[in-house]
């Protein structure tokens, strides 16, 4: 188990080494200097700024400074938000999408279990195929389709909640719902299928045999068996979550270090692009890697074995 | 005999012989079909996964004819009707440009679409090649191969994508190609996988004492035979590109002006959704609909090509 571990772990650090240079190599390799701008620049001040930003220096010592300062969590200053701190900006806004993140990821886990287990209960009757057919619903409606939709009928049309920002815990509702749809329904599907499986296994018909109540059977056996996958699911979850937020920290105007990337992106701001990308990078990572070593503390196969993928 | 005799009621000559003559041992209730046959009923028969299959069917059509017919194009300005709400002029209305919706939400389905197809066939190919050499040759080629995939999947994708389109001229190939660097691990496995099943299965044992080639065991016998899990992800892989695209769209890193796919629509739309919802409404409402359709037909196909859901 704990060879496997460090697999994992060896290769999230070789990842995380390969995107590092890939990204300073990707900003090294477009053409012109961003420092350049519509206006001209006298000689002398284009040396200044480049001496104050490294770019003078051969492309390996800049390579290593980005390293070393990268390890001391250094992520460079931003070009164009009036020179701040790329750390600083993250700092800020990152809260944001915290709070947003954790907030879906409950929802996802919470409603999308019950939603599967209701399913797999009810199989193959009017409750199993209406909720699978809102969890294909809810897979196929995109979250920068859902969001907007979401804001323009209760926002705008009924006036039920803000229509943007993130100022009191209503404004929560509909951000969570667009960002958490597409999981809620992933992971309903996942649990009942898998609580299909397990339904029809022989434990639980003895758990059955015994006398036990149909809820008890279901809490106490199936659902411990049937969460396995979702857990391996917690990793790409997070992914998602953040992916979505991108989008959704835009349509709601929430603060947060998504709104940001946009703004990055459309803005060309290279350092805070990159900053921005081996933040994401590594919290996605380290959630995967703590996905895979739940995994293995769930699974008692895997705590016994030690073997396999 | 004696103790039958014995008990009065049933005698011998009550019994009676049943001509078996015409009964029909163990017989074959069920049409007999082909694993191919079988599938393709199975599919049919699944109601959700054909409404899926009609539904990519329309909107396939629509977007190949539709511009042809239509009087308008996607590009030309027309300012003094523009953001008109839809009418029998303008089917979807118009966007603030007054360009005709109808046409460029068929334009836009157009590009969406090929982004998807292609991208999805850019990861087949790959995924073959590179996950058929995985399995089949196995030990330390695999542990290589498999290391070096395992290292570029633990890289969040759409971050990697993103990066590339930031500093690659944005065009649909840039765009294709950038999604493609990923995206094939997923295929790459799911061959490894079911080459690793097969190949030590007689006909492929019996190919290689022929005097095969390698690479012709892989194309020829495993990879026909590997044909249904392929299928299916490759019909996930669609929607899932067309996502992605429109993701990337949204962010203003995909396909430029005039041109515009759903994903470029859809971000203009929000923007003026308060005012003049259909500009958002009808591309919304296409790429819901075609994310729906592949994955009740990717769900459908999957379902038929698993002998446990055997009815």
């Amino acid at each position: 188990m704990i060879r496997y571990i460090l697999k994992k772990f060896v290769i999230m650090l070789v990842s995380l080494f390969f995107l590092v240079t890939t990204t300073f190599v990707l900003m090294n390799a477009i053409p012109g200097s961003p420092l350049q701008s519509e206006k001209a620049t006298s000689e002398a001040v284009q040396k200044n700024l480049e001496a104050y930003y490294g770019l003078d220096k051969p492309m390996i010592e800049q390579y290593g400074i980005y390293l070393k300062n990268l390890v001391q969590g250094d992520l460079g200053i931003s070009m164009k938000k009036k020179f701040q701190a790329v750390d600083k900006i993250i700092k800020e806004s990152f809260p944001y999408s915290l709070k947003l993140g954790i907030a879906s990821v409950i929802t996802s886990i919470v409603v999308g279990c019950l939603l599967g287990i209701l399913a797999a209960m009810h199989h193959r009757k009017f409750i199993d195929n209406f909720a699978m057919v809102i969890a294909v619903i809810g897979l196929s409606i995109p979250s920068l389709v859902m969001a907007p939709l979401l804001q323009y009928s209760l926002a705008v049309k009924i006036r039920a909640f803000e229509v943007a920002g993130l100022n009191g815990p209503l404004d929560y509702v509909l951000p969570t719902i667009a960002l958490s749809a597409a999981s809620i329904a992933f992971i309903a599907r996942l649990i009942r299928s898998t609580m299909i499986e397990v339904l029809n296994s022989d434990f639980i018909k003895t758990a059955k045999a015994k006398g036990l109540a149909g809820h008890w059977i279901v809490w106490r056996h199936a659902l411990r068996n049937s969460m396995l996958p979702v857990v391996t699911f917690l990793g790409y979850l997070t992914a998602g979550v953040i992916t979505g937020s991108v989008v959704i920290e835009k349509i709601f105007a929430i603060p947060g270090l998504g709104k940001f990337f946009v703004q990055s992106v459309s803005d060309r701001d290279y350092p805070l692009i990159m900053g921005i990308t081996i933040f994401y990078a590594v919290l996605l990572m380290v959630c995967r890697f703590l996905a895979d070593i739940a995994y293995v503390l769930v699974d008692p196969r895997m705590r016994a074995g030690g073997k396999g993928k | 005999m004696n103790n039958d005799t014995n008990r009065g009621s049933i005698r011998p000559e009550q019994f009676q012989k049943i001509d078996r003559s015409n009964y029909v041992f163990e017989r074959i209730e069920r049409k007999r079909l082909t694993a191919w046959q079988d599938i393709r009923y199975r599919l049919v028969s699944n109601k959700l996964a054909m409404t899926g299959f009609y539904i990519m069917c329309v909107v396939l059509l629509f977007a190949i004819f539709a511009p042809m017919i239509s009087p308008h194009d996607h590009f030309t300005n027309d300012l003094p009707n523009a953001n008109q709400a839809p009418s029998w002029q303008h089917l979807f209305g118009t966007d603030d440009l007054g360009r005709d919706m109808f046409e460029r939400t068929w334009k836009g389905a157009q590009i969406s679409l090929f982004v998807g197809f292609a991208a999805a066939l850019i990861d087949l190919i790959i995924g073959i090649i590179y996950g058929g050499i995985m399995g089949y040759y196995g030990g330390k080629v695999d542990e290589a191969m498999n290391r070096f995939a395992e290292i570029i999947y633990a890289i969040p994708h759409l971050l990697v994508t993103i990066l590339l389109l930031v500093v690659m001229e944005p065009s649909l190939t840039t765009i294709i190609v950038a999604m493609s660097i990923t995206g094939w691990i997923n295929m790459a496995w799911i061959v490894r996988g079911q080459i690793m099943q097969l190949k030590n299965q007689e006909y492929a044992l019996a190919s290689k004492a022929l005097g095969a080639g390698a690479m012709r065991i892989i194309f020829r016998h495993l990879i026909p035979n590997a044909m249904g899990p392929i299928l299916v992800t490759l019909t996930l892989t669609v929607p899932s590109a067309i996502f992605t695209e429109a993701f990337l769209s949204f962010l203003g890193l995909g396909v430029q002006s005039p041109v515009a796919s759903w994903g470029t629509m859809i971000n203009d739309g929000v923007k003026s959704m308060t005012l003049y919802p259909w500009r958002l409404m009808f591309p919304a409402l296409f790429l819901s609909l075609m994310m729906f359709a592949f994955n009740v037909f990717g769900d459908g196909l999957r379902d038929a090509f698993d002998p446990k859901l055997k009815k």
